[in-house]
């Protein structure tokens, strides 16, 4: 689904990305994990164009990302800060997304209903609380039925009723094929949800395979432990 | 995968459109509007509706308009980042995008002047007796809402820092609506042995306030009032050929900017 290959960027004099190459597989969700300033966001900001690398390659269902925009009509993003124009109501924000996708055909709104949403989207943006502005967040990103899920701390302020409903979802539409690329702190809602890992630290991949064999290799129980593990081997190394 | 579609994709309006009705909410909107019914009613009432009160209005709008809009387009820049972001995740090229959000912000704050000024005329029926002044009231306003809105885009393209950005739009209000008549002066006082009129020609040309301070002048025909730039300006350029040479100008100082913040755009990181 996704390649990427020699990827680099700076900021300054700041290397973000140090030659980052990474495949990740059609119908799986892959967990990207790594200290913070490691580049996770920066990496998902690539795939998505929103950033552009000094060099490298992505490529997405073997398109090249290089500035075109019409590949970005297979995914939906989920960024980590929920914030909105915010005098529009919620219902006001997803029409407008409707309109910005005229080929999208019939919409899945199904997280509207199990996240009991219905009432808040007719208030204002700004006078919802963080978590309720998280939740359109969600549905907008599911909206479209994307192929590809790019999510950046998706449970982030939400509480377990919707984190759960969350999650059900995003195993659900696995299911039905989807591929998820998700960014998390909480190990253990990865170690629910994720199929494949790739650890990132200072810009560049320590690791890269399933959740299995990051466990094996470092020889713990849970992926917790386990990308604990790598993080202090990776600052003795 | 989806299938290739020729449906329309969405253009800058689909973006505009939105971010439109978002700002005409806005209280800060209101308030803008608001000043200027209470400025306009204010002078209407004092001065009576001929040229001097249009003139004092014009210097209110020459000081107000570039102020209000490089700051407040700096910050709603800067407030719609994230959404900015969400928004060029979807198919959209990212020249859609920017000039849905330019369009957004400007259109709205033009028809808040455009009402304000307009209501308090209409209301006195004074409409139809100053309609020719008004009208070049309006439009100048109009365009430096445009250059100023173009500038605060390219501030707050230019600096991640929203600290440095709103000090750098600051500053270029400073510069353009104080700092450039002092240095005219300055100008003026230490080179009046030599003929400098041609040079002044083209350094009005270099401040879009004073652009449109002279086609207002030019327009309320009063050149005891002008001001040094504005008296060389009209020895040189007088009617339509001056207007003609001002709008040329305006549409400059709009144009470059747009095209200077549209090549940040495209580039940036988000």
């Amino acid at each position: 689904m996704i390649r990427i290959a020699g990827l680099r960027k700076n900021f300054g004099a700041l290397e973000v990305l140090q030659g980052i190459d990474a495949r990740i597989p059609a119908g799986t969700v892959t967990g990207i994990v790594g200290p913070n300033a490691a580049g996770k966001t920066t990496l998902i900001k690539s795939i998505l164009g929103l950033t552009r690398p000094d060099c490298g390659i992505i490529e997405v269902d073997g398109e090249r990302v290089n500035g075109d925009e019409l590949y970005r009509r297979r995914i939906g993003y989920m960024p980590q800060i929920a914030r909105f124009p915010s005098n529009l109501s919620g219902a006001e924000l997803l029409a407008m997304l409707r309109e910005l996708r005229p080929d999208a055909g019939e919409t899945d709104e199904e997280l509207i209903r199990t996240f009991g949403l219905g009432l808040e989207l007719s208030k204002k943006l700004n006078t919802l609380s963080g978590g309720t502005r998280q939740k359109i967040n969600a549905v907008a990103a599911f909206m479209f039925k994307p192929d590809l899920l790019i999510l950046d701390e998706p449970t982030a302020g939400l509480d377990p009723r919707s984190s759960s409903v969350l999650k059900d979802k995003i195993l659900a539409e696995r299911r039905n094929g989807r591929t998820f690329v998700i960014t998390s702190h909480v190990m253990t809602e990865l170690e629910e949800l994720a199929d494949e890992v790739i650890f990132i630290s200072d810009g560049k991949v320590r690791f890269s395979g399933s959740v299995r064999q990051i466990k094996d290799l470092t020889r713990q129980a849970n992926l917790e432990r386990a990308v604990a593990e790598l993080m202090r081997s990776g600052a003795a190394a | 995968m989806s299938a290739t579609v020729s449906v329309q994709p969405a253009g800058v309006w689909d973006v505009a459109k939105p971010q439109m009705r978002n700002v005409l909410r806005s209280k800060w909107l209101f308030c803008y509007a608001l000043f200027f019914v209470v400025a306009t009613e204010g002078l209407l009432r004092f001065t009576g509706g001929d040229a001097k009160t249009l003139l004092s209005l014009a210097n209110v709008v020459l000081f107000v308009i570039p102020l209000v809009t490089v700051v407040y387009g700096t910050i709603y820049l800067y407030n719609s980042r994230e959404f900015v972001e969400l928004l060029l995740a979807h198919p959209l090229k990212r020249r859609t995008v920017y000039f849905g959000l330019y369009l957004g912000l400007a259109a709205p704050i033009i028809s808040a002047f455009i009402a304000g000024v307009s209501i308090p005329f209409v209301t006195r029926g004074l409409l139809v007796d100053a309609r020719g002044p008004l009208a070049t009231l309006l439009a100048g306003g109009a365009a430096l809402t445009l250059a100023f809105t173009a500038l605060a885009f390219c501030i707050a393209l230019r600096f991640e820092d929203r600290l440095t950005g709103l000090g750098a739009a600051m500053a270029i209000w400073l510069l353009f609506a104080l700092v450039y008549d002092g240095v005219v002066l300055f100008i003026v006082s230490i080179m009046s042995d030599h003929s400098i009129e041609k040079s002044l020609l083209v350094v009005s040309l270099a401040n879009p306030i004073d652009l449109v301070r002279i086609a207002l002048l030019l327009q309320f025909d009063i050149s005891a009032l002008m001001g040094y730039t504005g008296a060389v300006f009209n020895r040189f350029f007088s009617g339509a050929i001056g207007l003609g040479v001002i709008s040329a100008a305006l549409a400059t100082w709009i144009g470059a900017p747009v095209f200077l913040g549209l090549h940040s755009f495209k580039r940036k990181d988000f």
